[in-house]
């Protein structure tokens, strides 16, 4: 499943990176501790947060996450987002909150790698 | 009527993330032997509660004392520490000057202000650079009678 | 949901507030920051974490939570779970991911709260 996907899936906001939208997605993290994240996040997950600042996109670079999302409306801060387009990692943005965001991912995921078997 | 004030005062030290929070859960069954309505003392507490962890994250020690009259509940905290600058910045959502520490163990992500404000029907923020800080919290009991109404 | 069917969906492990195995719980919130639980004014929540510290507690003694689920294999401490049984409450562990927990719960008929 491809980022695009999931934005159009889940009516999410594409709020920076646009140029990264077909980075594909396999699995998401979520997490607000930033040790945690670079300890446990997996290339191409799609990590959903709450922090905004720019550590986050460093470590989004650094784990090669497909993509990040802000709950809770929580829009990025300037160099974060800055970050984001020169990465082509995008931040997408939701109203809803981490459980039922988070939730409404693993479901597409699952049902999308069982239709693929 | 007869008037009293129930006064109880604690001092609470910076940096000791093991026991911060104590002050606020003794205040919490104070108030529960009070009879203080339950909404009530949610909001006071989590008032608090944020503004006891700013203490221990920011500031070298402080004393709060909560003043319970029939009409209103006070919670005053008066730190010394390194005060805040701009008052106005600190309490903007996500705005934090916590140190990486801080933000590992759950804290630091700007909101302890803005959920202080969110949770008191008046709130008075007085700081120092280089002194501390001092925040009253003010919770009223009954909403005063309007003879309008 | 009954929250024993919480510990069987998540294989978790009951470290204190076994008590609590026939109650009903309706919401899910997952965060790992206290403040953000502290905003939360609801009632019948179970909180997801992967905070394990005693300010997990504390905050979810201030916001009147009960449940605490430890998610990504994290413990609880001995003090964490002394103060858990002062205030009354429940936690489990569970190895799971946050992102994993809370698609297993929504799933399971867990409602994110409004």
């Amino acid at each position: 499943m491809k980022i695009i996907d999931l934005v159009n899936k889940l009516g999410l906001e594409i709020l920076s990176g646009n140029n990264g939208l077909d980075r594909t997605v396999s699995g998401g993290y979520t997490s607000d501790l930033l040790s945690d994240v670079i300890a446990n996040a997996e290339a191409n997950n799609i990590w959903i947060t709450l922090q905004t600042h720019k550590n986050v996109m460093a470590i989004a670079s650094l784990k090669d996450l497909s993509a990040v999302i802000l709950i809770n409306d929580n829009k990025p801060e300037e160099d974060t987002r800055e970050q984001s387009n020169s990465e082509g990692i995008p931040i997408l943005g939701t109203k809803e909150k981490a459980f039922e965001i988070s939730a409404k991912i693993y479901e597409l995921l699952n049902n999308n790698s069982k239709v693929n078997l | 009527m007869l008037e009293e004030t129930i006064s109880l005062r604690y001092k609470i030290a910076g940096g000791d993330f093991s026991n911060a929070g104590y002050a606020s859960s003794q205040i919490k069954k104070r108030l529960q032997k009070l009879n203080i309505h339950q909404k009530l003392i949610k909001k006071i507490v989590i008032a608090l509660y944020e503004a006891e962890i700013n203490v221990v994250a920011h500031a070298y020690n402080a004393v709060i004392i909560v003043n319970i009259d029939n009409d209103k509940i006070c919670v005053n905290i008066k730190d010394n520490g390194p005060g805040i600058p701009d008052i106005n910045q600190a309490m903007e959502k996500g705005y934090s000057t916590a140190s990486s520490k801080i933000r590992e163990m759950g804290f630091g992500a700007g909101m302890g202000l803005s959920n202080i404000k969110k949770n008191s029907d008046k709130l008075e923020i007085r700081s120092k650079v280089n002194e501390g800080t001092e925040i009253n919290i003010i919770n009223y009991r009954i909403y005063p009678r309007n003879e309008n109404n | 949901m009954e929250i024993n069917e919480v510990v069987n969906i998540l294989n978790a492990n009951i470290v204190c507030g076994a008590t609590y195995l026939d109650k009903d719980v309706e919401f899910g919130f997952a965060s790992d920051l206290m403040s953000d639980v502290l905003t939360l004014d609801a009632e019948n929540i179970l909180l997801i974490t992967g905070l394990s510290n005693m300010q997990t507690v504390r905050t979810v003694e201030m916001s009147d939570i009960y449940i605490v689920i430890l998610a990504r294999g994290k413990k609880a401490s001995k003090e964490m779970i002394e103060l858990a049984n002062e205030s009354g409450m429940m936690i489990i562990e569970c190895e799971y991911s946050m992102f994993k927990t809370a698609g297993l719960l929504y799933e399971a008929g867990l409602k994110a709260v409004y």
